[in-house]
């Protein structure tokens, strides 16, 4: 049963299979042989990955590029507190609210520029930029979260007798919080594409500097090979983090379907 | 003794009408509500008796009068006037256990103390199998229990009840209205419920108050003969239905020309 129902699964990935196939068979017999280096076949990018992950440089960008995320996140988690509050006072909200929408538009990418004269060539400009990305969406998916909190919840919890303090950390946060997870996977996504531009031009390690070295040398196969870990990875934190919501918040419907 | 004193209360609403005039909700509510005994404020929708629980509850502010809740003034939310709500408001993350518990937390005691409190009250609302549960695995009437234990356990003075059967099918709310005089029967509580159901007021309570549409006054106080042992269909059930039935009948919708 279980077999037959892999088969099937299977059933979905006979386009790619003969979009692989036509691909390895364009550029082995089609694509004269200069054209055949800047696009190499399947089996050439596989190889280049096997060498790549059998000498080490790969788990090491992937490693520089996965720290930089996480310290970049929990640079930007302070999103959360600070949403939350802006959420719950209507005069910060006030304060803060033209600022955020100012900055917001802007993309994390344009402040690349800047941040390397700020910071130079590094972690921390790298983080600088990551940040960017992630904090944002996290602070405008809490400050919506608060906001949408059913209020008979927030009254029920009042006349059970609860002060600020309480519908703060036993109500309004935990109703926020499959919004403020939403707000996590679209900020780590977004940070995520932010790391690899910011990694392109401001630094000596990480999947984004892996591709534009590559370029340098023509290895296509290894500019190839960086991309799809820079897929794989941005795919596999997405899944994690619905995967856990799902499990920590079996409540939350919006998660669930 | 009095448990709930609600004296010439007015409510005026800033500009809640399509003309941007001030909306009169409530005017000149006085309301003695006795120790242990079942109140039920009746009247069309929009007369004004989910306000004048919101006041009592201390969700919002009377413009003018006062209320008091055993001789101390209303001024906020509290615990000795916990709430049943329509929508019943459950704590989708907690379990029924959990939000049984809420206010016993919220007041500080220990574990085992609370783990006493709540599956009594589980007991006595039926529940005691489903403590693990979340609301949303369960069905409307069961998640009106657990709104009613949570809204118990803190031994409110008085406990409102805001038409905390109108969501549910007729036969549950036969049912839970039945459930509603056992747990009475147990656990007395002074009790005020709002409610458009003549029939739901005159199963349920001891004293109806039957209040005039737009702006909301009480128009009558009706003793119930006998409460909750009334039978229906019987002569007496008829006549009270009716006069009640009467009572709102005169009160036309007004609210257009004015």
């Amino acid at each position: 049963m279980n077999y037959l129902r892999s088969m099937f699964q299977l059933r979905r990935l006979v386009l790619l299979a003969i979009l692989l196939a036509s691909w390895e068979f364009a550029s082995r017999y089609i694509l004269d042989k200069t054209q055949a280096t800047l696009l190499p076949p399947p089996s050439g990018v596989l190889k280049g990955a096997m060498e790549l992950s059998s000498s080490g440089e790969l788990w090491k960008h992937v490693l520089d590029s996965l720290r930089r995320e996480f310290i970049a996140f929990c640079y930007a988690s302070v999103a959360i507190p600070l949403g939350i509050t802006m959420g719950c006072f209507k005069w910060l909200n006030e304060q803060v609210d033209p600022i955020i929408e100012i900055l917001r538009p802007i993309p994390p990418i344009a402040w690349i520029p800047l941040s390397i004269l700020w910071f130079g060539v590094g972690n921390v400009q790298n983080q600088f930029i990551i940040f960017l990305g992630i904090f944002f969406p996290i602070l405008l998916n809490t400050i919506d979260a608060v906001k949408n909190v059913e209020p008979s919840l927030i009254r029920a919890a009042r006349c059970l007798g609860a002060g600020d303090w309480n519908v703060i950390t036993r109500v309004i946060l935990r109703a926020a919080l499959p919004q403020i997870t939403t707000g996590i996977r679209i900020g780590l996504g977004v940070g995520w594409m932010a790391l690899v531009a910011a990694e392109l031009v401001g630094a000596n390690s990480g999947l984004g500097f892996l591709i534009n070295d590559a370029r340098t040398v023509l290895r296509t196969d290894f500019i190839l090979t960086g991309m799809l870990a820079i897929g794989l990875i941005g795919l596999c934190l997405d899944r994690m983090i619905r995967y856990s919501a799902k499990t920590l918040m079996p409540w939350a419907r919006s998660l669930n379907s | 003794m009095l448990a709930l004193k609600v004296e010439k209360v007015k409510k005026i609403f800033p500009s809640l009408n399509s003309k941007g005039q001030e909306v009169l909700a409530l005017d000149d509510v006085s309301l003695e509500v006795n120790k242990n005994e079942f109140y039920s404020i009746l009247g069309h929708s929009g007369c004004g008796k989910t306000t004048l629980l919101n006041l009592i509850a201390g969700f919002e502010v009377p413009t003018s009068g006062r209320i008091e809740c055993a001789g101390k003034l209303v001024s906020a939310p509290g615990a000795d006037r916990s709430m049943v709500f329509q929508d019943y408001a459950l704590f989708p993350w907690l379990t029924v256990y959990d939000n049984i518990a809420f206010g016993l937390k919220i007041k500080g005691m220990s574990s085992s103390e609370i783990d006493q409190v709540v599956t009594r009250f589980a007991a006595l609302v039926g529940l005691s199998q489903f403590t693990g549960h979340y609301p949303h695995q369960l069905s409307g009437g069961m998640r009106q229990r657990v709104s009613i234990a949570r809204a118990l356990v803190v031994d409110p003075t008085v406990l409102l009840m805001d038409e905390p059967f109108a969501a549910l099918d007729a036969q549950n709310r036969g049912m839970m209205q039945a459930e509603m005089i056992r747990i009475l029967n147990e656990e007395s509580k002074t009790v005020v419920l709002v409610t458009h159901s003549i029939e739901e007021a005159i199963n349920l309570s001891d004293v109806i108050v039957v209040m005039t549409r737009r702006p909301g006054r009480v128009k009558k106080i009706i003793r119930v003969p006998e409460p909750r042992k009334m039978v229906e269909d019987t002569p007496a059930y008829l006549e009270i239905r009716r006069q009640i039935r009467d009572l709102i009948a005169g009160e036309h919708d007004v609210s257009e020309t004015v």
